[in-house]
């Protein structure tokens, strides 16, 4: 937004080239990246998180902590079960610290949960985009009842008071697999965002004198709505599928601190603050580590998403 | 125009229903009996019978439904005989738990509730919006970095860890504020303020970092346009311009997504009311579903659902009269 003088090739690139586009437009933003200070840092912290999510059994391994398993050495009973040593029990064996009373490791936990985070955001993100660009797309592209259909179920999913139904459905649910029915509640009420986007822009193209010449020249739906609409939404997906992912780490978080997101002893960030909530006065630590993760995760992917949508508008910008 | 509002009202009226059945349908049918929770430990067949009788949960799905439709709009009577109750219109039924009425419930807490959303509100449209402008106006200056980098900060702290990390410092290790409780302005106004304070600014914060981030951009957008050099070509001053000419089709954008953000918030703000301790509509709800009160939880997703909409209607209507280009018909 601040300098790049804007490529008017993007715009001029006539569609029959547009094979050869998607390959520079990404090498042109990733270049673009990489002058970032802000957008390195941030891909160099989640690249560390997402280490840590993948190696966790390999941290409990080296450090000799699984993620439940009580330390009752680093605890001290007499003062209510708070952690022995200052900063939350920091040591050469307890990296950051423990947790109060049972003494659980603290790294060992933000690595499992850093698992179940991911895992959710992740799968929630991809189940939305699948979801948001078919139904978008569909319309979109066919308007009409079609559209009529596809836009009334929006509207009523983002007229419901998302959160409290959210907490209301997981509480009342029979306890089975909690992630499987979080990716499911998030995605049900997440699509219509995602959706809304895409509609939109399909509107548009449709319109397009590409899209036309194509329909002219007696392209099949598929290869009109695969290869001239799809490419011509892939910058915006790119940028609400980053900006989904930490706007769905805090849901899954959320949900978690009020207690209807993963069961313990699975760990979870949002779980670890909420257990954290009864100590913040006493062990600070116990609360800071899990919230400074949780925050620093969710501003990296901020941060990310941001740049890279900076990069792509700059491309578009005519 | 009448037509127009019409149009949105009978639309609002009828996916109000659609929630209220899809709720209803739900929780009466996904969770678990409320009548064996309210009979607890020491529970016979006949005493679950007899509960469930005087909740009116034996009959038949559709016409519970229609029971509760129609107590909403003309109230309804509860039990029969000496235990005759009635609950006047609009009527949300009786807690499960407390047996107090549901709309008195909502009517003690709305206030808590509207008062955390008000004040929340104000303070994050002077920040948010005065450090869009100035950032919009000396868009690349120190100052734009810097305040654009912060309200990335701002918007990325998940509000619970905000306020667990504001209550640490400022109740705890700085002793400068009370603990948070819905104190009453009549009866002792500092406190009230020092009380609600973290809150407001716990819910602030995020929502200043976005505004002051969207201000900029439509700003921005808006000093690029053709009708902006005009005015500046004309010798105008570049604070005439701005107050004159760029602010009105800058903001119009701001105000749809305020109306929204302002009725959801309404609905309550569950988590800062939680972890505050604040007795308002979102601590109401979480209570509630913790309990499985169902007709407060019903009373809830109701009253949210209606703000959230009505504040939809509320922002369409507004915008009409601030942007000439979007007038209907």
């Amino acid at each position: 937004m601040t300098t790049a003088a804007p490529s008017h090739e993007a715009m001029a690139d006539p569609p029959a080239g547009a094979g050869d586009a998607p390959a520079t437009e990404g090498r042109r933003i990733a270049r673009a990246l990489l002058r970032d200070r802000g957008a390195v840092l941030s891909t160099a912290f989640l690249g560390l998180v997402v280490l840590m999510a993948i190696c966790a059994p390999l941290i409990s391994a080296v450090t000799g902590h699984g993620p439940n398993d009580f330390d009752p050495a680093a605890v001290d009973t007499n003062l209510g079960g708070l952690p022995r040593g200052s900063f939350g029990g920091v040591s050469a064996d307890h990296l950051l610290g423990v947790e109060p009373q049972n003494g659980r490791d603290i790294l060992a936990r933000i690595a499992y949960g850093a698992r179940v985070s991911f895992l959710i955001a992740i799968s929630a993100t991809v189940l939305t985009t699948l979801l948001g660009v078919v139904l978008g797309l569909l319309a979109g592209f066919y308007q009409g009842w079609v559209d009529q259909v596809i836009s009334r179920i929006m509207d009523f999913l983002m007229a419901f008071p998302a959160l409290i139904f959210m907490i209301a459905i997981l509480s009342s649910l029979p306890t089975g697999d909690r992630s499987v029915l979080l990716v499911t509640v998030i995605t049900v009420f997440g699509w219509p965002y995602l959706a809304r986007v895409v509609r939109g822009q399909t509107l548009t193209l449709v319109n397009r004198e590409f899209v036309e010449a194509a329909r002219a020249s007696g392209a099949s739906t598929g290869a009109i709505v695969f290869k001239e609409i799809l490419p011509n939404l892939r910058n915006s997906l790119i940028v609400m599928t980053t900006l989904a992912v930490p706007g769905y780490i805090g849901t899954e978080a959320g949900l978690s601190f009020l207690g209807v997101g993963v069961t313990p002893p699975t760990p979870s960030w949002g779980q670890m603050i909420s257990s954290a909530v009864s100590w913040y006065a006493t062990d600070p630590m116990y609360f800071a580590v899990p919230g400074l993760f949780l925050f620093l995760t969710v501003l990296s992917l901020t941060v990310l998403g941001d740049r890279i949508r900076a990069a792509s508008d700059a491309g578009e910008a005519s | 125009m009448a037509r127009y509002v019409a149009g949105r009202l009978a639309g609002l009226v009828f996916l109000l229903l659609l929630v209220c059945v899809f709720t209803y349908l739900i929780f009466f049918k996904l969770s678990p009996d409320p009548a064996l929770m309210i009979c607890g430990k020491t529970c016979t067949p006949d005493r679950v019978a007899q509960i469930r009788a005087s909740l009116g949960l034996d009959k038949p799905f559709l016409t519970q439904l229609w029971d509760y439709l129609s107590g909403l709009v003309a109230g309804r009577d509860y039990g029969s005989g000496p235990n005759l109750v009635h609950c006047p219109a609009p009527c949300l039924g009786y807690s499960f738990q407390s047996s107090q009425s549901v709309t008195q419930m909502i009517v003690d807490r709305l206030p808590v509730s509207a008062t955390v959303a008000v004040g929340a509100a104000v303070l994050w449209l002077i920040v948010g919006i005065a450090a869009g402008l100035l950032s919009a106006v000396k868009e690349g200056s120190w100052w734009d970095r810097t305040a654009m980098g912060l309200a990335l900060g701002g918007a990325s702290i998940p509000n619970y860890v905000l306020a667990l990390t504001l209550q640490y410092v400022l109740v705890v290790k700085l002793q400068i504020l009370p603990f948070p409780s819905a104190v009453p302005f009549s009866e002792d106004p500092l406190l009230w303020f020092q009380s609600y304070l973290m809150p407001w600014l716990v819910l602030a914060t995020g929502y200043a970092c976005l505004y002051a981030r969207l201000t900029r951009a439509n700003v921005i957008d808006t000093l690029a346009q053709n009708f902006m050099r005009t005015a500046r070509s004309k010798g105008l001053s570049p604070a005439l311009t701005m107050r004159r000419h760029a602010l009105r089709p800058a903001l119009t954008p701001i105000v749809t997504i305020f109306g929204m953000d302002f009725a959801a918030l309404l609905g309550g703000a569950l988590i800062t009311e939680t972890v505050f301790g604040l007795n308002g509509i979102g601590k109401m709800a979480a209570d509630s579903i913790a309990k499985n009160d169902q007709p407060v939880i019903m009373a809830v997703t109701l009253l949210a659902a209606f703000f959230v909409m009505a504040g939809n209607v509320v922002v369409d209507l507004l915008y009409t009269g601030l942007d000439p280009r979007v007038r209907v018909s």
